[in-house]
């Protein structure tokens, strides 16, 4: 489904992603992990567009996304969960929503947005409060909500545990799951290596801007370099 | 009683072109953060424009329209040419470029036309309507309608539309709006056009009352970004409010006390009430959280 081969990006003149070799198949969880300052989130800004990319190329479904604007890689069913506060601040929760719907102007919209109150009661309860006044891990769920309004085929997932409680995380990580039975390719991008890995079918993980090892999720965990490095075990 | 009435005739004509001006700068203040100071220029055109393409024959509607087109094909050939190659410059610098490109429109208006002042007819004659011992011009009413038209317009595009929020979108985060599927650079060009296009109207609108030239931009587009910081940048709401009641203070003070002191009268209140409410009367309260 996604297919991404060379893939070099930078910062003015300091390259950060030396050439990342990665596919995702339909219907797979596919994770990325590393950490901190690995060059993860830059990887993901390539592949929804807001980061140019300098060599390599992006093939979903297809077709060569490579200099494709952001906007239009939406549209072609490849949706990003941005890190952190990307949201809407000044908007009310459902509007958040509604805009992440923006392609769309049909009756399933409402029908959305009940299923994602369904995923994340709270949000429903906070509806028409502006969405800065939410919590780190309110903020967090509706970035993800708000991903799946534009009704992606492929979720790019940016650090969805970052910053949460215990408890959310693994309520994140159950939402994850989920998505598998409704059909949503997921690219998980983590820090929470253990978190993703078990929910993952494969993983990468990535080292200050290259792939170093790959391989089947429950092969990662089980190694002993991995459980030494990033597991803490 | 009727001296009263009348002062705050005058001061609701006038305060209905701030408006229209303030309504202008909502748009691309909305999607950009960016206070827009040619915002004069495109009221200016919209007068100029309309002026000389109806003393070269045109029937004055036609004209009128024909100003509007084209001042808004100037608001995107701005966008275009000054703002989009800076983009992810400082709000700051986007504003002087605005400042430049004002300068430049005045320029090139003085070239392209002359340096007189023009007048075209007003659209129902020149006999003042009779209110309770006070008139008022029928070309006032039409300013003052087309403030509240283009009000109403606004409101309902900003609250009603999703185009409208993703125009809100873009300026809240522009990263976020590309994520969601917004055409960003889009939205900027459509503010642009719609403001170039509500500035363009408040022209043809005031021109017969207060006459045009190439450098009646500056003067409107500083009382329209007062009455706009007064009711609240970005708010549609607050930029009528805003510009009748800086109208209708210039009036009073003009009226009561001397029409010397009616600029400073109106800034003192600007400035006590951005004292006590630093957003404007109707600004929107920042809800961040760090």
């Amino acid at each position: 489904m996604l297919t991404v081969e060379g893939l070099r990006s930078r910062y003015g003149r300091i390259e950060v992603l030396h050439g990342i070799d990665l596919d995702v198949a339909s219907g797979e969880i596919v994770t990325v992990v590393g950490a901190n300052g690995a060059g993860k989130t830059t990887l993901l800004k390539c592949l929804s567009g807001i980061q140019p990319v300098s060599a390599g190329s992006i093939v979903f479904r297809g077709e060569t996304l490579t200099t494709v604007p952001a906007h239009a890689r939406v549209r072609r069913g490849l949706a990003q969960s941005p890190e952190g506060r990307q949201i809407f601040t000044n908007l009310t929760v459902e509007e958040n929503l509604r805009l992440g719907a923006y392609l769309f102007a049909d009756d399933k919209v409402e029908r959305d947005m009940q299923d994602a109150f369904a995923m994340f009661p709270i949000l429903k309860e906070k509806r028409n409060l502006a969405a800065g006044g939410l919590s780190g891990g309110q903020q967090q769920m509706l970035a993800i909500a708000r991903a799946l309004m534009a009704r992606p085929s492929c979720l790019l997932l940016d650090e969805p545990s970052m910053g949460l409680a215990p408890i959310l995380v693994a309520q994140i990580f159950d939402v994850v799951k989920s998505l598998k039975a409704l059909d949503v390719t997921v690219l998980l991008v983590e820090q929470n290596a253990f978190g993703a890995l078990s929910v993952a079918d494969r993983g990468y993980v990535m080292e200050t801007g290259r792939i170093t090892m790959s391989g089947p999720a429950a092969d990662l965990i089980a190694d002993e370099r991995i459980r030494a490095a990033y597991l803490g075990i | 009683m009727p001296e009263l009435l009348q002062f705050l005739l005058s001061g609701i004509t006038v305060g209905a072109v701030y408006a229209l001006v303030a309504l202008g700068f909502t748009i691309i203040y909305n999607a950009s953060d960016v206070v827009n100071f040619a915002q004069g220029e495109f009221v200016m055109l919209g007068g100029m424009i309309t002026f000389f393409a109806h003393a070269a024959g045109l029937p004055l509607p036609l004209a009128a329209l024909i100003a509007i087109i084209v001042t808004a094909a100037i608001g995107v050939a701005l966008n275009k040419l000054a703002i989009e190659p800076a983009r992810g410059a400082p709000v700051v610098s986007l504003i002087i470029i605005t400042i430049g490109a004002s300068i430049f429109i005045r320029g090139a208006t003085q070239l392209v036309f002359d340096k007189q002042l023009h007048r075209f007819p007003a659209f129902s004659g020149d006999q003042p309507i009779l209110i309770g011992g006070a008139t008022i011009l029928p070309q006032s009413l039409w300013v003052i309608a087309g403030a509240l038209a283009v009000f109403i317009c606004l409101w309902l595009f900003f609250t009603r539309t999703l185009i409208g929020r993703a125009v809100l979108a873009t300026a809240n985060n522009r990263v976020a709006a590309q994520l969601v599927g917004i055409n960003t650079n889009y939205v900027m060009t459509l503010s642009f056009a719609m403001s170039a296009a509500i500035g363009a109207l408040a022209g043809v609108l005031v021109t017969p009352i207060t006459l045009t030239g190439y450098d009646v931009g500056l003067a409107l587009a500083l009382k329209g970004f007062a009455a706009a910081m007064l009711g609240g940048m970005g708010n549609p709401k607050g930029a009528l409010v805003g510009g009748l009641l800086l109208g209708v203070l210039e009036a009073m003070t003009a009226g009561y006390v001397s029409s010397q002191y009616k600029d400073a009268a109106a800034f003192v209140v600007i400035l006590a009430v951005l004292f006590a409410m630093p957003q404007g009367l109707f600004g929107r309260k920042s809800t961040d959280r760090v």
